[in-house]
């Protein structure tokens, strides 16, 4: 098996954990996000301790890592090096909100709903996937 | 109205987390699902296999629940056209932001980047805006 086929199983594998999570939590369902952004009407917290459960893991496993040279499967990591704040960092999370508002569904639990096979699902990934498109295209 | 749900929460929040930790540890990469869609779309597609095998379990984990689960339901707030606002919104949104809930909210955070904890607060803050105009505002 080349590194390149581990890396495909070693995705795959993540992926399958990532989307049991999404479903598992609940934030596979709009409803319960949307009543989590909902503070004034009747506040479902759930969404905080999905991303609290998630932190908790991730916060000192990444400091961990982060001191390694490399991870196992390649020569190198992949991360993002930017630190400034911009416009379109902030313009951008402006417009995700109100969509993300709008629906409730963020990218994540989007594709895992794809799973229901309902028809305002698919037109919702298609739309997302059609605008992530265009903003790519802004160069 | 929903219920709070803290068990299964903690629970699905510490497998995502698990996710993310696999993904760095074994290939490098970022658990940021506006990212990983980003990457596979021209002009700047790279690295599609493992994208592809991440998105395929992910889907896969989805199905998996959804099999073992009778009384699984996910009910959508609104008829189509706003599911396609909400979609292209979302879409555009994340890939200008450079991130989502995954990518800024858990990935960045847990590195510690500037960047995600603006991007975060100002997504929060303005998907509970959207929420309260809708919920509140435009229907009440």
């Amino acid at each position: 098996m080349t590194a390149a086929h581990k890396r495909n199983g070693a995705a795959l594998l993540a992926g399958l954990l990532f989307g049991m999570g999404l479903s598992v939590s609940g934030m596979i369902r709009p409803a319960k996000v949307l009543n989590f952004l909902d503070v004034t009407g009747d506040w479902d917290p759930t969404l905080a301790l999905v991303m609290g459960g998630a932190l908790l893991v991730c916060l000192p496993a990444f400091r961990w890592l982060m001191k390694r040279s490399a991870p196992v499967l390649d020569s190198r990591f992949h991360l993002p090096e930017r630190r400034d704040i911009d416009f379109r960092l902030v313009a951008g999370a402006i417009l995700f909100g109100i969509g993300w508002g709008i629906g409730g569904f963020c990218p994540g639990p989007a594709l895992a709903a794809l799973v229901t096979g309902t028809g305002p699902v698919f037109a919702f990934v298609a739309a997302m996937l059609a605008g992530s498109w265009l903003a790519g295209r802004l160069g | 109205m929903t219920e709070f749900t803290p068990i299964s929460g903690l629970a699905g929040g510490l497998m995502i987390g698990l996710a993310a930790v696999l993904l760095l540890g074994l290939n490098g990469r970022i658990a940021g699902i506006s990212g990983i869609i980003g990457g596979l779309l021209p002009p700047r597609a790279t690295a599609p296999a493992w994208r592809l095998s991440f998105l395929a379990g992910l889907f896969l984990g989805a199905l998996a629940f959804a099999a073992l689960n009778a009384q699984w339901q996910v009910e959508l707030p609104l008829a189509w056209p706003w599911m396609i606002l909400a979609g292209l919104l979302v879409g555009f949104g994340t890939r200008l932001g450079s991130g989502c809930t995954s990518g800024h909210g858990v990935c960045g955070i847990a590195r510690l980047s500037p960047r995600s904890f603006v991007a975060t607060g100002v997504f929060m803050l303005s998907a509970a805006l959207t929420v309260f105009v809708i919920r509140h505002g435009i229907s009440s």
